[in-house]
């Protein structure tokens, strides 16, 4: 492959726009006559509704109209109907009706001409409610006597599923009966709120005279919101054009369709006016969906002298007040299959119960699932080293999936693309100075300083996926791509693509591969997306598959590409097909480079269609629809050094080191910034981020003044490199790269502090690693357990 | 109530209720939108312009306090092509979904031009009212950097 646009760091092509303020989002869309919605959410976690009152909001200046549960139906269905589990799936209404299940629900919505009148009129609906008892904690609410948030829903328990059923359980128990050493953690996931810098927006436009409803709105896939969308408001698809402008982040949260919009939607359908709502941070806390919320109970197995030979787990993992379109697929299919992570264990086993609580749902959040996995592996692997008295970078060692070029079936089941492990880790030891780093490490210890180091090898599954895969699993969804490449007489290009990139510089890379395939120019490609009238059908942007699977709808397309211009090059050559050469936008006889057709020539005479090659179609458009065979399994070793105040418990982070592998990389700098924003809200888990919730359900980390952020000043600066191992079915040996940092940079933290915190017999803390924590764990040790 | 202020070089004024905050009024009233909300507690920063030549959370601040101000947002920022700070975040890869990006470099172009020769962690100390969820801040810091020198000449 010529290496002239792929492969190259350049700047991206979004960011003129985004940098002047010229770029749109969709609070930025204006449109006359437009209403103002605002929601009136509980401000319980778990009541009945007496009754609502809107007379008052009704007379309020400016207001339209008030609308409560009773006037619509409007049910958001979940997307992830996992089998072999006995999962139930209880309505969710748009607004609540009878009960309300999280501070947050909604209960009505007003429309007014601006949005300060719709709020105004919103704080004076008075609903009446009966306070019932609210459970937050997803082990707690699988117990008897906790409150029950469904009538059908036993102790709230969604779905338990065990991974390969009972008999890989029982396989899973001989191999701990016959292990030398087990040992075992309780860990608890924190809930996280993935705080995209966007608040959530939609502006809904119907038109009565088409019958077309435009729905502008902050989403990761206009697709899946369309096909949602037309079931929940019966606007059919040919009539409804999903737009997602400007999205400022999406981390998953992105993903569903959210009442909200839904109901913007119906409300524009109601008054005949376009609908826009906008939600405030405030709103975005208790109504955007939370990430990870596991409480897990693991152990793992090995031999005295150090393989390891089995991984389980029972997990609670809370799914919210209902369950997200992605929402039981996570702590199940996305989590326990990378149980292995890098390593030749012979079984693994996880026991998942997903709980309702009444708490903001659960939704895929930067890694989804796969964090959690990783943390629990590469937490257990340093409390087996410990165990063992081994160095911990020795036991991951021992303990590597040897390199393999074209699949390693896993004991869970799936099997990785390519593998390359100790390469990565040998790299980012050497970067960090390892064995001299110990050594100073021991020095710093006699003189009361607390260094640590954490060390953790990772692979994780992406690029979702296997169409056949997705009906197996119960993911309500295709996982295939789509490519458009669509010429215009002049030669110039679009690339419609079904992925809907908000961050990822989609539109930057998708023409590197574009122009490095076919010999375009930059400057004459367009990449479009995020938009369902113009792009074709796709699944949009999560799951770190936008390049590896749009990518290789891409390649496909561009294959098709070619392969059409030859034909037309033949026919003009007078040549056999076989024998056309494209290469570097032009097209000609092998061996006869000085009589070329430019590829801008034949799309010209193609469109003109005036001598066309028997059975060859005029104009210049191919399409490509790409179903990946397999999932692409990215991997690395992270290294964090940290040092501890043992006065205070702060923990400093020192250095943070990265070598990743996701293949061949189209844009290096796009992949770094992947990396670096991964890494930040890993980073964020493991020492200052969690939502807290007091026992009445309220989120007392309801604001910006509460929910602890990252900040610049949290981190040193990153030192990065990698390895490319391809991925040997990917057809541009593309792996994703959009999570790797968060699933990595947890435990690698995680695992520094706890190694500083050694001396002192500190053990466990739970996450955040705040400085209260530590100081307190510090003080529990020191003073043998009893603060 | 009546407000009238400069906003980019150019005189607005309009007659808003007095609870309007100068954010919505930039982007409502003027229809001026590349100032951006992202919180309702003054954290995030994704709003702030130059008010009067300093920086100022534009959500902190109601319209008709900024009575007779001189006010530059994000879109008057340049004097004809792109400002340094704008051409540092481009080059350095120092934005992604670019929501905060209009706060970040309103607030960076005047922390520099306050501040020409700060150290990494000083840079680092002072983004601690502007959040950024994409890029986690290694190439805003960067871009900072670059930018500082350049404007070191006395832009």
């Amino acid at each position: 492959m010529s290496t002239r646009m792929f492969g190259s760091g350049i700047k991206r092509r979004e960011d003129p726009r985004l940098i002047t303020g010229k770029a749109k989002y969709t609070d930025d869309i204006k449109l006359p006559g437009t209403l103002h919605m605002a929601v009136v959410r509980s401000p319980h976690a778990h009541a009945n509704i007496k009754g609502i009152d809107t007379s008052a909001a009704e007379a309020m200046p400016g207001v339209v109209a008030v609308y409560t549960g009773e006037a619509m139906n409007l049910p958001i269905p979940t997307g992830a109907l996992i089998p072999d589990c006995n999962l139930i799936t209880p309505e969710h209404p748009s607004l609540a009706k009878e009960k309300v299940r999280y501070v947050g629900d909604g209960v009505a919505i007003v429309l007014a001409e601006n949005r300060y009148q719709a709020q105004d009129a919103a704080d004076v609906v008075k609903v009446d409610y009966e306070v019932l008892g609210a459970i937050i904690n997803p082990e707690d609410a699988t117990k008897d006597g906790a409150p029950q948030l469904f009538d059908d829903v036993p102790n709230n328990v969604a779905f338990r599923w065990l991974m390969g059923g009972a008999e890989n359980q029982e396989a899973s128990n001989k191999v701990f009966e016959a292990a030398d050493v087990v040992v075992k953690e309780r860990i608890v996931q924190q809930r996280l709120q993935p705080t995209t810098m966007e608040p959530r927006a939609a502006l809904a436009q119907w038109n009565a005279a088409t019958e077309e409803m435009t729905l502008w709105v902050t989403t990761q896939n206009p697709h899946i919101h369309r096909v949602l969308l037309s079931g929940i408001i019966g606007v059919p698809e040919h009539k409804l054009r999903i737009i997602a402008p400007e999205v400022g982040g999406g981390f998953g949260a992105k993903i569903d369709l959210y009442p909200d919009e839904a109901l913007a939607c119906w409300a524009s359908l109601q008054t005949g006016r376009p609908v826009k709502w906008t939600e405030t941070r405030s709103e975005n806390y208790v109504a955007m969906t939370h990430g990870r919320d596991h409480v897990e109970y693991v152990e793992l197995a090995a031999t005295k002298d150090g393989k390891v030979t089995g991984i389980r787990s029972t997990v609670y993992a809370g799914m919210g007040a209902y369950l997200t379109t992605f929402g039981a697929g996570i702590p199940t299919i996305l989590h326990a299959l990378i149980y292995c992570g890098v390593y030749a264990f012979e079984n693994a086993f996880a026991d998942v119960i997903g709980a309702f609580t009444s708490a903001t749902p659960v939704e895929a959040y930067r890694g989804a699932g796969r964090p959690e996995a990783t943390f629990l592996v590469e937490r257990l692997m340093d409390k087996m080293a410990n165990a063992l008295d081994m160095d911990p970078t020795e036991l991951r060692r021992k303990n590597l999936i040897p390199k393999f070029e074209d699949g390693y079936a896993a004991p869970t089941g799936v099997t990785y693309d390519s593998g390359d492990y100790e390469p990565a880790l040998d790299k980012v030891l050497e970067m960090a100075g390892y064995s001299d780093f110990r050594k100073e490490q021991e020095e710093a210890r006699k003189n009361g300083k607390y260094l640590g180091i954490g060390v953790t090898t990772y692979t994780e599954i992406c690029g979702l996926g296997p169409s056949e895969v997705n009906g197996a699993i119960g993911f309500q969804a295709g996982g295939w791509e789509s490519s458009i490449i669509r010429m215009s007489p002049t030669g110039k290009a679009q690339v419609l693509i079904g992925v809907s990139p908000h961050g990822q510089g989609g539109a930057t890379s998708f023409a590197q591969i574009f122009s490095d395939g076919t010999g375009i120019p930059m400057d004459d490609i367009e990449v479009v997306h995020g938009d369902t009238n113009t792009t074709p059908m796709g699944w949009g942007t999560y799951g770190s598959r936008n390049a590896a699977v749009g990518g290789a709808a891409l390649a496909g397309a561009i294959t098709k590409f070619k392969d059409k211009a030859k034909v037309m090059a033949a026919h003009m050559l007078e040549a056999a097909v076989e024998d056309i050469e494209y290469e570097d936008g032009q097209l000609y006889v092998k061996g006869s480079p000085d009589n070329a057709k430019a590829i801008q020539e034949i799309v010209l005479m193609s469109h003109l269609g005036w001598d066309m090659p028997a059975g060859a179609e005029p104009s210049f458009e191919v399409s490509n629809f790409y179903n990946p065979p397999n999932f692409v399994y990215p991997f690395g070793a992270h290294i964090a050094i940290v040092e501890i105040d043992a006065e205070t418990g702060t923990v400093e982070l020192k250095r943070y080191l990265a070598v990743d592998d996701c293949g061949h990389q189209i844009n290096p700098m796009i992949v770094a910034g992947q990396i670096h924003g991964g890494l930040a809200q890993g980073i964020g888990q493991a020492l200052c981020e969690g939502s807290i919730y007091d026992d009445n359900g309220q989120l007392l980390t309801g604001s910006m003044m509460d929910y602890a952020v990252p900040r610049a000043d949290m981190f040193p600066n990153f030192e990065l490199d990698h390895t490319v191992t391809p991925s040997p079915h990917q057809p541009l040996g593309i792996k994703g790269v959009g999570e790797t940092g968060t699933i990595a940079s947890t435990p690698t933290v995680y695992n520094a502090v706890m190694d500083a915190l050694k001396p002192l017999s500190v053990e466990s803390v739970d996450m955040p690693l705040t400085p209260y924590r530590v100081w307190e764990a510090i003080q529990n040790a020191s003073n043998g357990g009893s603060a | 109530m009546k407000v009238s202020m400069t906003v980019n070089g150019k005189g607005v004024e309009r007659d808003v209720e007095p609870r309007m905050l100068l954010v919505h009024f930039l982007r409502e009233e003027l229809d001026m939108t590349g100032t951006k909300i992202g919180c309702d507690t003054s954290q995030c920063g994704a709003c702030t312009v130059h008010l009067d030549g300093k920086a100022l959370k534009s959500c902190t601040m109601l319209a008709v306090q900024a009575d007779g101000a001189d006010i530059t947002t994000i879109e008057g920022l340049a004097n004809g092509d792109l400002h340094v700070m704008q051409e540092s975040f481009w080059e350095n890869h120092g934005l992604q979904c670019g929501y905060c990006t209009p706060g970040m470099i309103m607030s960076t172009t005047a922390l520099v031009q306050d501040n020409p020769n700060m150290s990494e962690g000083e840079i680092r100390h002072q983004l601690e009212g502007n959040l950024c969820r994409c890029t986690g801040y290694h190439n805003i810091v960067k871009a900072v950097q670059q930018a500082s020198e350049k404007m070191g000449g006395g832009d």
